[in-house]
């Protein structure tokens, strides 16, 4: 199943698609497909186990088939295990309250019942899949090229460096500047709320991974200093007004307070 | 060995004044009297922040490469590795993280410009609030009105030159403002760029008028601006014995001349102090300009703000009208042309101006050295604060993004509500900061008339309650009556003696209708016999006092003579 979700974007894609339907009609298919996933392979426990916390926690928009609410819920069948974990392991679901959008907050489940709602929701329908350690792992990208896709493609809503920015109507793109690898990568698989979708013709995983290492490259501070956010240039005028001329003329008033 | 200090001292002087006369220099200069208060320095910020900013320029200079010819990086900053650049960004990191030091004097730099601007700003607040703009500092307000001009060109031009993605979008924004301006624009924009934008021409021409043209026309101007406040002498807040005559103060040597050195130590130690903590604008987070990305936070610096904010604010359509018209294949855009060049003209054109407006509403030809206290011209003291809210408001939705991202709001609703905003809200801080004005002056009155509350009860044998008032003493006095009192202008009449029309009625009219606006509503400076008579009531009130009073109402005699005597010019 995993399998068949990870490569679906694949070139060679529709070839395979033809090679597992043939399984499945020569009768193979049940022996055949598993095989090819070990790592991320959920259990029968697992999923039933998945399928009675959607029922308690997201049933109620989502429906109990995860068929979705005219109106009020999308649809999940096909989102795949890596938006579960995005919107789970974030905070974003079960939604706290309706707004212009979703709001983070500390996650409602522990990892193991993330990732069992993962395989429930995935059980579904083919979708992306949580990406390895490997994929998101800051060490092997190339940041200068993170910086280059980066810039092409996020920073006109993230800000330069991820700082994050202001959407339409009360949405903002968040700052990613604290968002761990795995959950980049997941929300360029499969676009949360306003964020498009990027699928894997679109950035690659190497330069999704090249987009982590630009980003993992932050935390090491600026090396000016004190960063104000990383906003731009509206937090440095409001410091030089601020901080800046403030001082001095507070000192201007203490050089003057002698004789005046 | 003090004498033979003062000896060689001695020896030296001599030898200088025998071969420059410099002694009658030293001698006027410091004898020359200076006025004393904090806010007579915030000019003297503006001048040492530009001395700040020519140290560090030149220090930059020697490392910036003014050029637009393509290289790839090789320096040690990761995420630029082998990132396509020009000369100038490339040298910009260079200085960043290569050249000892340079990191440091670039902040210092950028910092000083940023402060640069908000102290000439500030300086012209004081300026304007406390009239001393009027004759005869007319020319010098306009010759600080240039230097802030040439400020915002200076600023402009050295953001530019790192040719990052962010000063790149500035440049695109300026490029496309003159091209919004009818027939000449796309020519200025050709000339401007030498060919189509961004071409390669222009970091080359930038450096050249961001280290040679624009600051040499500072410096030009701030010889100017200084040598016509030793002409004119300083201006001095009201205050006892202080007249438009002369002029109370310290002399320059040794007090100013100590303080103003010290100042500027101040004034470097601390841009030095705000620029080794923060970052500013890291053209590394921003990366080689290319004209396709533009980041979220792209926003010019502080004082080009409001230019983008009047473009954020302005519709692309109003009442289901275009606001881009096409006569003849040729665009017109009116969405550019109206925020981006006719309004600031506008607002440019009244601050430039305004120190005639006034003069034409008071019809006042004397001379004005002494300064007003905002409260006692309301209406002025209204404009100005009207003006700095529009400003505040341009600038405000120059940020709407940052701002609805902070407070968690809308964007639209932002630009909606500044949209109507912009002609609500400053009407509405005039007429509030009139009535505040005038509120005040009342209180002066009443605080003339009947003295300070002391707070204390006295009760009489009779049974009778006062409060007991101590009168203001002599420089409270003069504080609060000795004041400009203008009224509306009275004009000849339309018809001269012969029954015809007079020549230059229309011109008298508009100028009375300007004083009307100006001084209609006003509340009078208390005059002597309102004082007196206040005094005498209140004396009545106790006949134990009455000696008391005869001989306060001789004192006060007395001091008003001092005070008329002294008001008379």
């Amino acid at each position: 199943m995993h399998a068949i979700a990870r490569r679906r974007h694949h070139r060679a894609a529709p070839l395979l698609l033809v090679l597992m339907l043939l399984a499945l009609i020569t009768g193979v298919a049940a022996v055949a497909a598993p095989s090819a996933t070990a790592t991320t392979e959920a259990s029968a426990d697992d999923i039933a186990e998945g399928e009675r916390l959607f029922a308690a926690n997201c049933a109620s928009c989502h429906g109990l088939d995860a068929q979705g609410t005219e109106g009020v819920a999308p649809s999940l069948v096909g989102v795949g295990a890596a938006a579960v974990d995005f919107q789970v392991g974030t905070g974003r679901m079960p939604m706290q309250a309706s707004g212009p959008q979703a709001l983070a907050k500390p996650p409602q489940f522990d990892q193991e019942e993330i990732n069992q709602l993962a395989a429930w929701v995935a059980s579904l329908g083919a979708g992306p899949a949580i990406p390895t350690p490997e994929q998101v792992d800051p060490e092997l990208g190339d940041a200068a090229n993170g910086m280059l896709v980066f810039r092409t493609n996020c920073a006109m809503c993230h800000g330069s460096i991820g700082g994050g920015g202001a959407l339409t109507q009360g949405k903002f793109a968040p700052s990613l500047l604290e968002t761990t690898p795995e959950h980049i990568y997941e929300a360029m698989l499969t676009g949360p709320q306003s964020m498009p979708v990027f699928n894997d013709a679109n950035i690659t995983p190497e330069h999704k991974r090249d987009v982590i290492a630009y980003l993992d490259f932050q935390s090491n501070g600026s090396p000016g200093g004190l960063s104000l956010g990383a906003i731009g240039p509206v937090s440095e005028g409001l410091w030089a007004w601020l901080v800046l001329l403030g001082l001095i003329i507070a000192s201007t008033i203490w050089v003057g307070a002698r004789s005046s | 060995m003090g004498a033979k200090l003062n000896s060689a001292a001695a020896g030296t002087a001599n030898w200088a004044d025998e071969r420059t006369s410099i002694g009658g220099f030293v001698k006027f200069f410091a004898r020359k009297l200076f006025p004393d208060h904090w806010s007579f320095m915030l000019g003297e910020i503006a001048l040492y922040s530009f001395i700040v900013l020519l140290l560090s320029g030149v220090f930059l200079t020697a490392f910036f490469v003014p050029s637009m010819t393509e290289v790839h990086y090789e320096g040690p900053y990761e995420t630029m590795h082998d990132v396509a650049m020009t000369e100038a960004f490339a040298s910009t990191l260079k200085t960043s993280f290569e050249v000892p030091g340079g990191l440091l004097i670039r902040q210092i730099h950028h910092w000083a410009a940023l402060l640069f601007l908000a102290a000439i700003m500030t300086h012209m607040c004081r300026v304007f609030f406390t009239g001393a703009f009027r004759k005869p500092r007319e020319l010098n307000w306009l010759v600080g009105f240039t230097l802030m001009v040439l400020g915002l060109a200076a600023g402009f031009s050295g953001y530019s030159l790192p040719d990052d993605v962010l000063s790149g979008n500035g440049l695109r924004i300026i490029d496309g403002v003159v091209k919004s301006i009818p027939i000449l624009g796309s020519y200025i924009s050709f000339w401007m760029f030498g060919g189509e934008y961004p071409g390669v021409d222009i970091i080359p021409r930038l450096f050249t008028m961001h280290i040679l043209l624009v600051p040499g026309l500072i410096l030009a101007l701030i010889a100017l601006h200084l040598f016509l406040v030793f002409l004119h002498k300083h201006t001095q807040y009201p205050g006892g014995g202080k007249t438009h005559k002369n002029v109370v103060g310290l002399p320059l040597f040794p007090v100013y001349t100590a303080k103003a050195g010290g100042f500027f130590f101040v004034v470097f130690g601390i841009i030095a102090l705000v620029a080794s903590v923060f970052t500013i604008n890291p053209v590394w987070n921003y990366g080689p300009y290319d004209p396709s990305p533009v980041s979220a936070g792209t926003q010019p610096d502080w004082y080009i703000l409001f230019v983008d904010g009047a473009l954020r604010l302005m519709p692309g359509w109003l009442f289901g009208l275009p606001l881009e018209w096409e006569i003849w294949g040729y665009t017109l855009s009116w969405n550019i042309l109206i925020p981006a060049v006719i309004v600031p003209g506008i607002f440019f054109g009244i601050i430039a101006l305004y120190p005639w407006l006034e003069a034409w509403a008071t019809g006042d030809k004397g001379e004005k050295h002494v300064l007003d206290r905002p409260r006692n011209v309301p209406v002025r003291t209204g404009i100005g604060v009207a003006l700095i809210t529009f400003y505040v408001i341009l600038v405000i939705e120059g940020s709407n993004d940052i701002v609805a991202n902070l407070f968690h709001l809308s964007l639209n609703d932002i630009t909606i509500f500044f949209q109507w905003g912009i002609f609500i809200i400053p009407p509405l801080a005039f007429w509030i900061t009139k009535r505040i004005c005038l509120g005040l002056q009342r209180k002066d009155r009443e605080l003339v008339l009947h003295g300070h509350e002391t707070g204390t009860i006295v009760r009489y044998d009779h049974g009778e309650y006062i409060e007991v008032h101590r009168p203001l003493d002599e420089q409270e006095l003069w504080l609060r009556v000795s004041y400009d009192n203008h009224t509306p202008l009275e004009i000849a009449p339309e018809l001269n003696d012969h029954g015809v029309a007079r020549k230059g009625y229309r011109w008298d009219r508009f100028k009375q209708r300007l004083s009307r606006f100006y001084y209609e509503e006003r509340v009078e400076p208390v005059t002597r016999l309102e004082l007196e008579a206040a005094h005498h009531h209140h004396d009545a009130q106790g006949a134990h006092e009455a000696a008391e009073a005869e001989e306060s109402s001789e004192r006060l005699d007395d001091e008003w003579e001092q005070l008329e005597d002294g008001a008379k010019r």
